[in-house]
This record gives structure tokens, C-alpha cells and sequence, in this order.
């Protein structure tokens, strides 16, 4: 109920504000048109009725899955953005999956060993990480790479594989090389802060008793690491990392940039650029849709983990 | 007498917090470079050998120099100049002075419209309270990035505009941050005193309920800073910051981006540097005061 | 009594904790001894050196705390010396710890039966299924009701008392030499902890196990222990007979804490209180630590006096010792 609302406030704070932007119509007709020309387009687009009638007819049809026609494009907004959604969703993914799998086992050691040579070196890493503007680092990794090293490519694709018919390209060899670099550029800021989260997490979770109390049940080192103190990690972790995922979608506008990595993110600004008022329109109602899915399934994931938050209803 | 007791404690308090800073040498080293970041920016124009805002001291003829060589105005390009033949150090000392600029001019309208949004929802509470945090919660669900690059759409471009979409980012923060502690002071005696003695709303909120509220706020700040100029800088990159006639650091790593791939990498690359030092030390900064300031990690 | 008959010989043992202020003498060369299924008693205020003398024996003081000297002889085997390897084998399987806060022992994320199989699993190659029965019996042995479906569920879901059954009954599984119990029953109610004391008991006697019962309470050792040593500042200042001492304390801490107990006899009567805080122990004076506090110290007392033994059994570090027979 309040999603819905929160989505309907959204689109009309949305579609005012796209309104206020310039004129499509010079953009995209030939200067050169005479003015029949140009009220036919005008017309066509809808573009010669009141803004709140604009906002009704938008409404109406978004509610039975229009929301309007690319006017660069001419086809359904909401069809561009799920074609160009897959492959923003394949990078988001792969990120979020380094990001995980690379950030907790570095967190836990940093965590295992503050003051250890190892310890510092990866909390300063993390620091960079932070700081590290990521379009800079995305070129940086561009010019080393491809430019002088000339082992990854440096934009576009790949050869895709359809997988359940959605093209990917982490099957393929050739896939996997022009997705590894974009990949790498979005994790860095998710991977520096699951670092801190999961540091935080092991240095807490090693002072609390019950790790003295697993230690003195005698058992080994990595049982106590890897079993009483990860699954307490895991809880912080997943549900800051869970919310992430909407920020590393929308980051995605920035990596999708420089590497030209064909997705929502790139489509969204060519959109801006043109004033492709329905793309924007429909873009920015997906994204807040995604975040609004995304946050309920923390939810159910977050209780999944936690034993306390999934009994604690029939407790009380 | 009491006047006496007071400031000694003050200057104890202040020693002590100086003394827990300096414990982490790479904190005050950042801040080092934060002064000389400052100090650059202030004195641009007496630092640079050109001016790379007026067209007519560039020479396209010095465009895509490498770094080191000497252009026919007759100085060293000691990093190189960009395609227009702007000179590379002159213009990040410039880009420096934009992008402070805007950084702190944002983070500071933002801190005083999130921090009154903040205190008045702590203060109030009830209804006031749910209306503003539903606001912030909606807001901050929301990234930073997105939300700015709608507003820009709308704005056009510009440093006012930029200005304004970065306070409309961050201005959430604030306000969570002040209304967390301030929730928190609240609850204490010395409220329920200042209260007991009539003071009006006024006084109790700034002068007893505001500056109890100033530690974690000044790590917020010194955070918020860092990540307004890491955010102009992206926008700009984009294409939707600021316009290309004021160049800020992310403009002019743009603006070598198409050449990179030639191998002319130094049009990217030292602006990248400079804001990576300013933002690292920013960091370094507010995460040393983080931890003085935290009292659970007080010894 | 022959060496065979001894669990456990503590002998000048010392933990320090090497802080940036300097070293923190937690521990400062103390001796003691358990017979096996004897209960002892180590009592003394926070702070006294009792908590860490209990994870010194199980090998688990953590940096920058470090034992600095002594032997801890286990069943003929200096535990100082022993590599971690081998350590880990003893921790748990003859020496096993029960801790203060049943709320804060047992993972909150973990099932009873995960916690409870894996220090069987961590000693012997037994199957599961094996594990499983084992943990089931030992829950039914503390007095823990349908322990099947108890075994399935999170810590959470017990109360404090119940929580400190499992935690006993995680103790128990290996049938170990000697339980070291670290104040287990302060953070319970007093019928639950009359029945934990009286389960403690029985399983002693029945099983020859043997056990630190550590405490800041004199009354629960009273009843429980056969012996007792009472910790100040990191030493024990008296040792004895549990009687003896409860009836007839020589050194003046002993004699304030017993002051200090509430009781009958006492009813309408100011109670003692010993005067003055706990010394900080970075900055021990040199001297008897008790000396700031008591009011028979005299100058002797700068000089640190060494245990003295006004009977057999008994020892007292005080140059000025209550006399025998009630002052």
C-alpha cells in the first residue's frame, strides 16, 4: 500500500519535472521543418495538451503496462528498458558477487588481525577504495588494461549467450573478458564497504563470549572463524549489501558510460541528453520499483538468517 | 571562580582531543594535505603560469602536449595541457578551487537545512517527527547518483545547479544524524532541566540541544564533504555538472577520456590524482575523528 | 597426598597484560591445587585476578595478556608449555569452562544441537547420529525436559537458567577431569541457582570430576566448596579449609568480606563495609595491596609479606593475621 504510494508520488514528482525540461521537439525535428511539419509532430506526440491531462493519459496507460513511446526510438519506453535491463542486471550481479566474495574473506582477516602488517594493508586498501572516484578508476583501468597491456577489451559487450532467452555474457570467453573490467570498476565501492562491515563484524563478534566459550569447547581456529563467527557476520552484511544492490544499479550510469556497456544505465543517459521524456519517465519508475522489490527481499533474507528476528513474532 | 574552573576544563578537553587525534600520524599527515589542498585553491591564480578559464591565453597550437615539454607561451607544461591547449597543472589548481568550492559550499547549505529539518523533527516529535523522517527515509532509500541526475536533468547545468542538487542529496543525512542524537540528548537530564526552568524553544534547542549534537555531526560533515566532491566530480564527468567554459577536476578528466585510448594519458590522469588526494584525505581525516569521537571506543 | 591424586597444581602462576601504560600484573604468582572431585573455591572482587587465573589454565588469555611465569601442572602435564595443537585437544575434553552470562555464551545464530555436537566432534571421530544421542543425554542429565525438540532450537528461545543448563551440559559432554566455572550462577535467580549448585555437586561427587567454582559470592561457596582461596589484587591472600576460613579468617580482607555477608545473627547491626575502592593494578604500590584499606597495616606492611602457615592447610599473606579463635 505505501509502495504504491510512494510510486505514485514518484511518477508525478517524475513526469512534472521531466516536463520542465527543455522543448523535445527542438531536438528532434529537423530545423529545417516548416510549421505544419512540426505541429504534426507536436500532435503525435502528444505534446499539445495540458501538462496534467499528459499526466492523466500517462497514468491510465502506465497502469495497464504503457508507459508511452520512445520519441528517438518509437518503440514502447518500457520495451527499451527491458531489453537493455539484462545486461545492466548481469553486471549489478557479477559486482555484487566479487564484491561478496572477495570483501568478506579480506574483512575477516583485517578483523582477525588489526594490527598486523596484512590487517593495515587491507583497511588501506578499503580507504582507497572509498575514496577512489569511481569513473576515474574505471579509465585508469582502461588505459592499463586495455590501452597498455592490452589483455581486456575495453568497451562494449562481448559475443552473449542466451540463457532461459535472456542474452548474457558470462558464458562465453569473450563475454566473461569485456565483462570482467566493468565489473571490477562497480564492486570496488560495494567491496571496500563489505571490507569494513565484515571487519567490524569479526573484531565485535571475537570479543563477545560466546567465541571464548566456542574456543574453550576446544574447537579448531577455522570452525570458530568460519562457522561461529561468519554466520554472525553474514547478518550485517547481507542486509546493508542487500540494500547496496539498488546503489550499484544506479551506479551502473556511470560504468555503463565509460566502458559503453550497453544498459539501462548508458540508455538513460543518452535519454537525458535527448530529452527522451518517456524513457526518462519509465526508467526512473522502474528503478523505484526494483528498490521497493529489492527491500522486501532483504526482508525475508534477513530473517532467514537471523533465528531471533524469525521467532521473535511468535514470541511476542 | 566558576568562570575559571570552566575554561580549564575546556582547554583540558581540547588538549585531550588534539593529543587522541595526533595518535594516527596518517590522520594528521591527511590533514596536512587538506591545508595545502585549501591553500592551493585560495591562491590559484598567483600559482599557475595561465588561466585556463580565459580562451585567450590558450593556444590550440599547445593542445596534447606531453608533460614536461615547452609550449609557445614559452613556459613548461610540467603536466601536460589538454586538447585546447590548456596547461594541466594551472588548470587542476583552478579545477581545485571549483570543486572545493562547491564541495564545502553544498555540504554547509545542506548541514544547515538537514540540521533544522533534524532538530525540529527530535524536538517536536509526534507528527512533525514522522512527516520529516518519512521524507529523509524515502529520500536516502534512493542513491545519491540517481537523484542528482534527475535534478540536473530538470536544472540544466551550472554551479548553482550542481550546488543545488548536491544540498538535495545530502541534506538527508544531516537531518538523520542530528535527529539520531538529538533524540538521544533529549531524553537527558539537562533537558528535562533547561525545561524545568521555562527556558522558551528557542534557547533550549540551540544552545543546549545543538551543540551536544556537534560531535557526530562534524564526522557527517567532514564524510558528506569528501563524497560532494567525488559526486560533482562524476556528474561533470557525465556531461551534466558544470559547463565545459569552468572546468572542475571531473570536466578535465573527461575531457581527456576521448584521448585517451591514444595513449595520451596524462589529460586523465593528473586530475584524477589530485582529486583522489584531496578526497583520500578528507577520509582519513574524518575517520580518525570518528573514532576519537566515538565514546564506545574511548579507552 | 600422593602427586596421582592431584587434577590440577597451580604453581607461581602469572598473568600479565602488556598495555600501552605498562604491565598489568592481572595474575601475580599464585599456587593452589585441586584433588580430583574437589570443589574449590576462588573467591575475590572484579578485578581480583580470579577470571583471568580460570583462562590462564584453559590457555585462552588473549593478546597483549600473556602468561609471564609459573606452571600449570594438569594431570602431570605443565599446561604452559604445551603447544596450541595439543592444548586445543585438552580445552573441552578434560578441562572444560562454564561462563558468567548465560546470554552471552551461547551463538545466537547457531542451533543448541550444531553447538552442542560440535565439541564432541572436535574430540573423537564418532558419527553424528552418535554426537546427537550423546548431547541428548547430556540435556536430560542437567535436568532439561523433552530434550529432542530442545536440541532443535535456538538460545533464544530458552531462559537465563535454561541457558546455563546447556552450557553446563556442553561442559559435561566430554566428561572432563576438572570444570572450571566462572561465577555461573551470579546473572540467575536464587532457586535456579540453588538447583545449578546442587546439580554441580551431585555431578562431582558421582563423577570424580573436579572444579573451580569461581565467585565473588562467599555464600555460594560456603555451602559448595571443600576448600577456598580468596584473591586480592592478583595474589591469594588466604587460603584454607572452607570451614576454617568462613569461621576463623586471619588476614583482614577475609575478615571484611565475611563482615561484609548479610546474615541472622547480624539482623539490626550495621553491616562492614571494607573501606576504600579496589587498587588499580597498574599502579600497585609496592607492599601488601590491602594495606591502603585495612586498618591494621603498620608500616611492616610496605614490604609485600609472604604466605604464612598458622596451621596445616592454611595460609595466610598477612603480617598482622587476625589471631585463631575469634577476635
Amino acid at each position: 500500500m505505501q509502495s504504491g504510494l510512494v510510486l505514485l508520488v514518484m511518477s508525478l514528482l517524475v513526469f512534472v519535472g521531466v516536463f520542465a525540461i527543455g522543448n523535445p521537439v527542438d531536438i528532434l525535428i529537423n530545423p529545417d521543418a516548416d510549421q505544419a511539419e512540426i505541429e504534426r509532430a507536436i500532435k503525435a506526440l502528444g505534446l499539445d495538451k495540458p501538462m496534467w491531462e499528459q499526466y492523466w493519459i500517462f497514468l491510465v496507460n502506465a497502469l495497464q503496462g504503457d508507459l508511452g513511446r520512445s520519441f528517438v526510438f518509437n518503440i514502447p519506453a518500457l520495451q527499451l528498458i527491458w531489453q537493455r535491463m539484462p545486461a545492466t542486471l548481469e553486471l549489478a550481479a557479477f559486482a555484487m558477487f566479487l564484491a561478496i566474495f572477495m570483501g568478506l574473506p579480506l574483512g575477516m582477516i583485517a578483523g582477525l588481525k588489526p594490527g598486523s602488517w596484512i590487517g593495515r594493508t587491507i583497511m588501506t586498501g578499503s580507504i582507497l577504495g572509498f575514496s577512489l572516484p569511481t569513473f576515474w578508476v574505471g579509465l585508469m583501468m582502461i588505459l592499463l588494461f586495455a590501452v597498455y597491456l592490452g589483455w581486456l577489451p575495453a568497451s562494449g559487450r562481448g559475443e552473449t549467450v542466451d540463457l532461459f532467452g535472456v542474452p548474457v555474457s558470462f558464458l562465453t570467453l569473450n563475454g566473461l573478458s569485456h565483462l570482467l573490467l566493468p565489473a571490477i570498476n562497480l564492486a570496488l565501492f560495494k567491496l571496500s564497504l563489505t571490507i569494513r562491515l565484515a571487519r567490524a563484524g569479526t573484531r565485535e563478534a571475537m570479543l563477545m563470549d560466546y567465541v571464548k566459550f566456542a574456543k574453550a569447547k576446544g574447537l579448531s581456529n577455522a570452525r570458530v572463524i568460519l562457522v561461529h563467527v561468519f554466520k554472525n557476520i553474514m547478518i550485517p552484511v547481507v542486509t546493508v549489501l542487500g540494500l547496496e544492490l539498488g546503489n550499484v544499479i544506479a551506479f551502473s550510469v556511470v560504468t555503463e558510460t565509460i566502458f559503453a556497456w550497453p544498459g539501462m544505465g548508458k540508455l538513460i543517459i543518452d535519454s537525458i541528453n535527448v530529452l527522451d521524456r518517456p524513457v526518462i519517465v519509465a526508467y526512473l519508475l522502474m528503478t523505484v520499483t526494483m528498490f521497493i522489490v529489492i527491500n522486501l527481499v532483504v526482508d525475508v533474507i534477513y530473517s532467514l538468517l537471523d533465528p531471533r528476528v524469525r521467532l521473535g513474532d511468535l514470541k511476542s | 571562580m566558576t568562570v575559571g574552573v570552566e575554561i580549564i576544563k575546556e582547554e583540558t578537553l581540547l588538549r585531550r582531543f588534539i593529543s587522541d587525534f595526533a595518535q594516527s600520524k596518517i590522520a594528521v599527515a591527511g590533514l596536512c594535505t587538506i591545508v595545502v589542498i585549501i591553500l592551493i585553491a585560495i591562491f590559484a591564480p598567483l600559482l599557475s603560469s595561465q588561466n585556463p578559464y580565459d580562451l585567450g591565453q590558450l593556444d590550440i597550437m599547445d593542445g596534447r602536449l606531453p608533460p614536461g615539454e615547452v609550449g609557445g607561451a614559452g613556459f613548461t607544461f610540467w603536466l601536460g595541457s589538454d586538447d585546447q591547449g590548456r596547461d594541466m597543472l594551472s588548470g587542476i589548481f583552478y579545477g581545485l578551487r571549483t570543486s572545493l568550492g562547491v564541495g564545502a559550499m553544498s555540504a554547509f547549505i545542506a548541514l544547515f537545512i538537514g540540521s533544522s529539518f533534524g532538530l525540529l523533527a527530535a524536538y517536536f516529535g509526534g507528527r512533525v517527527d514522522s512527516i520529516i523522517m518519512r521524507i529523509v527515509d524515502i529520500q536516502l532509500s534512493f542513491p545519491a547518483v540517481l537523484v542528482a541526475l534527475v535534478l540536473l536533468a530538470i536544472l540544466g547545468k551550472g554551479v548553482d545547479k550542481i550546488i543545488i542538487a548536491l544540498v538535495a542529496v545530502q541534506w538527508a543525512y544531516y537531518a538523520r544524524t542530528v535527529r539520531g542524537t538529538a533524540l538521544v540528548e533529549r531524553s537527558k537530564e539537562y533537558m528535562e532541566a533547561a525545561r524545568c526552568l521555562a527556558l522558551n524553544h528557542k534557547r533550549i534547542v540551540f544552545r543546549h540541544l545543538l551543540p551536544n549534537c556537534m560531535p557526530p555531526l562534524i564526522v557527517v560533515v567532514t564524510v558528506q564533504v569528501a563524497h560532494a566532491i567525488s559526486l560533482e566530480a562524476t556528474l561533470s564527468f557525465l556531461g551534466i555538472g558544470l559547463p565545459v567554459t569552468e572546468p572542475s577536476l571531473g570536466l578535465l578528466i573527461a575531457n581527456g577520456f576521448e584521448y585517451m585510448l591514444s595513449g595520451k594519458y596524462w589529460i586523465s590522469f593528473f586530475p584524477g590524482i589530485a582529486l583522489l588526494v584531496t578526497i583520500v584525505s578528507i577520509n582519513l581525516v574524518g575517520d580518525q575523528l570518528r573514532d576519537v569521537m566515538n565514546p564506545r571506543l574511548q579507552k | 597426598m600422593s602427586q596421582s591424586e592431584l587434577t590440577l597444581q597451580v604453581e607461581d602462576l602469572q598473568t600479565y597484560f602488556y598495555t600501552r601504560e605498562g604491565a598489568v600484573k592481572a595474575v601475580d604468582g599464585i599456587n593452589f591445587d585441586v584433588k580430583k572431585g574437589e570443589i574449590i573455591g576462588l573467591v575475590g572482587e572484579s578485578g581480583s585476578g580470579k577470571s583471568v587465573t580460570g583462562f590462564s589454565i584453559m590457555g585462552l588469555i588473549d593478546p597483549p595478556g600473556r602468561i609471564a611465569g609459573g606452571r600449570i601442572m594438569f594431570n602431570g602435564t605443565d599446561l604452559v608449555k604445551l603447544p596450541e595443537a595439543e592444548m586445543r585437544d585438552i580445552r573441552g575434553k578434560k578441562i572444560a569452562l562454564i561462563f558468567q552470562d548465560p546470554m552471552m555464551t551461547l551463538n545466537p545464530v547457531l542451533r543448541i544441537d550444531t553447538q552442542m555436537t560440535e565439541a564432541i566432534l572436535a574430540h573423537e571421530k564418532i558419527s553424528k547420529e552418535d554426537a546427537r544421542q550423546r548431547a541428548r543425554d547430556a540435556l536430560g542429565q542437567v535436568g532439561i525436559s523433552s530434550p529432542d525438540q530442545r536440541l532443535k532450537s535456538y538460545p533464544h528461545q530458552f531462559s537465563g537458567g535454561m541457558r546455563q543448563r546447556v552450557a553446563i551440559a556442553i561442559a559435561l559432554l566430554n566428561k572432563p577431569d576438572l570444570i572450571i566455572a566462572d561465577e555461573p550462577t551470579t546473572a540467575l535467580d536464587v532457586t535456579i541457582q540453588a538447583q545449578i549448585l546442587f546439580e554441580a555437586q551431585k555431578l562431582c561427587r558421582e563423577t570424580g570430576t573436579a572444579m573451580i567454582w569461581i565467585t565473588h559470592d562467599l555464600t555460594v561457596v560456603a555451602g559448595l566448596a571443600s576448600r577456598i582461596c580468596v584473591m586480592y589484587a592478583g595474589r591469594i591472600v588466604e587460603k584454607g579449609d572452607i570451614d576454617e576460613v568462613l569461621d576463623d579468617p586471619r588476614h583482614p580482607y577475609t575478615y571484611g568480606l565475611i563482615g561484609s555477608v548479610p546474615s541472622r545473627n547480624k539482623r539490626g547491626m550495621p553491616l562492614y563495609q571494607i573501606p576504600g575502592m579496589t587498587p588499580s593494578l597498574l599502579k600497585l604500590a609496592p607492599g601488601c595491596a590491602f594495606r591502603q584499606r585495612c586498618e591494621r597495616a603498620t608500616d611492616t606492611c610496605l614490604v609485600m609479606p609472604e604466605p604464612q602457615q598458622p596451621q596445616p592447610g592454611r595460609e595466610v599473606r598477612c603480617f598482622h593475621p587476625y589471631g585463631g579463635g575469634g577476635e
